[in-house]
């Protein structure tokens, strides 16, 4: 392709982009609601019941419901994007109960319909008369899978098939350099090795929880990245939902609970090196010492959670730029379009960079943890708080 | 489905998931991986070790290949110079033994040849003495066939004894 094509070819792909973006504005604003960002952006981030790809498109995901205990299955698409019932469920429409799956209450609890039609056909206009529609004593276990549990699905069986697909590799290909595949883990394999778990763990004892830091760190990963790609079956926000990155933090505090000794007990019960009257008779140092047994977790989860929730709200930023533009005046969106992008660009790489950090600071906090709660008594244990202070830093 | 409210299906499946997906990796893919990874190491590193010893043994030999030659060297000019030794000593030796025989030879010849020049003085001094006899025998035989001669003879003779 010559210089001249090539440029041709590029500036028709920014045009077709930014036709695109303007006929998506426009389409906004013929849909006369006021483009409320904040609420487009939160749509995107937080979990939803159908996994929406473009205008009404959507792949209907399953809803698996325990209601008192009875399972209910049914499709996502029975919702319509949450106008209608099914069945007397319904995804919330007061601010209460709002993005929750809800039972309609009394007559309406097999109501299959729109819930519009419904409210008028019971003369309700008010919030709070909505809320009566709802059965508040019903007890549904909502475990649906959701857009979030199909993207932590499909980041696992990626996970799955490239490492068992490498350690095929590593199997066949025995004593060679490595290839492929191969290539792309290795280094990582060995960067975790050699970087987080022998520093953090030592030498003898890494190796019973290596396992798990890798499996920490490449699902972390690869979900960072699969948030980053925004095409079906990828772009679900997984490692940026407080629920996936809880687990990841609650599994991490049993693992260093269970790896603790004696040592690290007698620290947080008598901290050495700390005035007595701080211990007794007010138990200051171990009250203290006792929450942060809990706030190390809980900083994994939050740390993990608003790094990528924060990328993705930046990002969606610059693009809702175009729509808030774009419903003042169509050619404002039209003239902002390549600024727009050219920010998200910045920001996307920007976030593949964090989507690594992330999975690093993670893991290699998780080594730290594990490895404080197994240090044997000696002198320089006050070395390993100035790691932690600086890793806390991240 | 809010912000930082944790959902509980999420939980659940996320907990279920990542449970699965840990027995999975640690069971099938990360023992094997492990174990490929360490067991290359150890092969590279001992056959570092190995390319480092062997290079060691090289030197080594080179080192030795190297006394050995010198002293190889040494050895050949020890033995050049004690055949050199040798075959001067055997040339005195033999230059001695042979002026030594030399000089017996001679003298023995020297004695030989006197012994011989003796024999022969004698034999012709006693020649000389049987001719000088036969002679005188045939001069006096002449002399004396005459009678005043023989007297003149005795006369001279019978004067010399006077004198005495």
């Amino acid at each position: 392709m010559t210089y001249n094509n090539k440029r041709f070819f590029l500036t028709g792909v920014l045009i077709a982009i930014f036709a695109l973006f303007s006929s998506i504005s426009v389409k906004a604003e013929e849909e006369a609601k006021a483009f409320d960002p904040g609420e487009v952006i939160i749509g995107h981030i937080i979990d939803s019941y159908g996994w929406h790809i473009a205008g009404d498109v959507s792949v209907p995901l399953p809803i698996i419901l325990f209601d008192q205990g009875k399972p209910v299955v049914f499709m996502s698409s029975k919702f319509h994007h949450g106008h209608c019932a099914y069945k007397g469920y319904a995804i919330g429409f007061t601010p209460e109960s709002k993005g929750k799956i809800v039972k309609l209450a009394g007559a309406n609890a097999q109501y299959t319909g729109e819930i519009e039609e419904l409210a008028e056909n019971n003369g309700i206009e008010d919030v709070a008369g909505m809320e009566s529609l709802i059965d508040n004593e019903a007890f549904l276990i909502d475990i649906s899978i959701t857009k979030n549990v199909c993207g932590l699905f499909v980041a696992i069986i990626i996970c799955c098939f490239v490492f068992l697909k490498v350690a095929k590799q590593y199997k066949q290909r025995e004593g060679k350099a490595p290839h492929g595949l191969q290539g792309v883990v290795e280094p990582l394999i060995l960067f975790i090795r050699d970087e987080v778990a022998i520093p953090s763990l030592g030498k003898d004892k890494y190796q019973k929880y290596f396992p798990y830091l890798l499996t920490l760190f490449f699902f972390i990963l690869i979900n960072n990245l699969m948030g980053l790609i925004p095409i079906f079956p990828f772009g679900a926000n997984v490692t940026g939902n407080i629920a996936v990155t809880g687990i990841l933090a609650v599994i991490t505090f049993f693992v260093t609970q269970f790896s603790s000794n004696k040592t690290y007990w007698k620290h947080i019960v008598n901290t050495p090196g700390v005035p007595w009257w701080l211990k007794f008779p007010l138990p200051i140092m171990p009250v203290v010492e006792m929450i942060g047994l809990f706030t190390k977790p809980f900083v994994l989860m939050i740390r993990l959670f608003a790094n990528i929730t924060a990328g993705h709200i930046i990002v969606l930023g610059f693009i809702g730029l175009i729509f808030i533009f774009g419903a003042m005046a169509p050619a404002l969106g039209f003239a902002l379009a390549p600024v727009s992008l050219v920010f998200y660009l910045f920001m996307g790489l920007l976030e593949l960079l964090v989507a690594f950090i992330q999975a690093f600071v993670f893991t290699l906090l998780t080594a730290l943890y594990i490895g404080m709660a197994m240090e044997e008594e000696h002198e320089d244990a006050h070395e390993a708080n100035v790691v932690e202070l600086k890793t806390e830093t991240i | 489905m809010e912000l930082i409210t944790p959902s509980i299906g999420l939980l659940f499946w996320m907990l279920v998931g990542f449970g699965i997906l840990f027995f999975i990796l640690a069971k099938f893919a990360w023992p094997i991986v492990m174990k490929a990874i360490n067991s290359r190491e150890e092969k590279i590193e001992s056959q570092l070790a190995e390319a480092e010893r062997v290079r060691n043994d090289m030197k080594n030999l080179k080192s030795e290949h190297q006394a050995l030659l010198v002293q190889a060297k040494e050895e050949r000019d020890q033995i050049l110079a004690d055949a050199r030794k040798i075959r001067e000593k055997l040339y005195e030796e033999t230059k001695e033994t042979a002026n030594r025989e030399a000089q017996v030879i001679i003298s023995e010849a020297k004695n030989a040849i006197h012994f011989e020049k003796m024999k022969a003085m004698t034999d012709i001094k006693n020649e000389i003495a049987n001719m000088s006899i036969e002679i005188a025998e045939k001069i006096l035989r002449n002399e004396l066939s005459e009678k005043e001669k023989q007297e003149e003879l005795v006369n001279n003779l019978l004067k010399d004894i006077n004198l005495n």
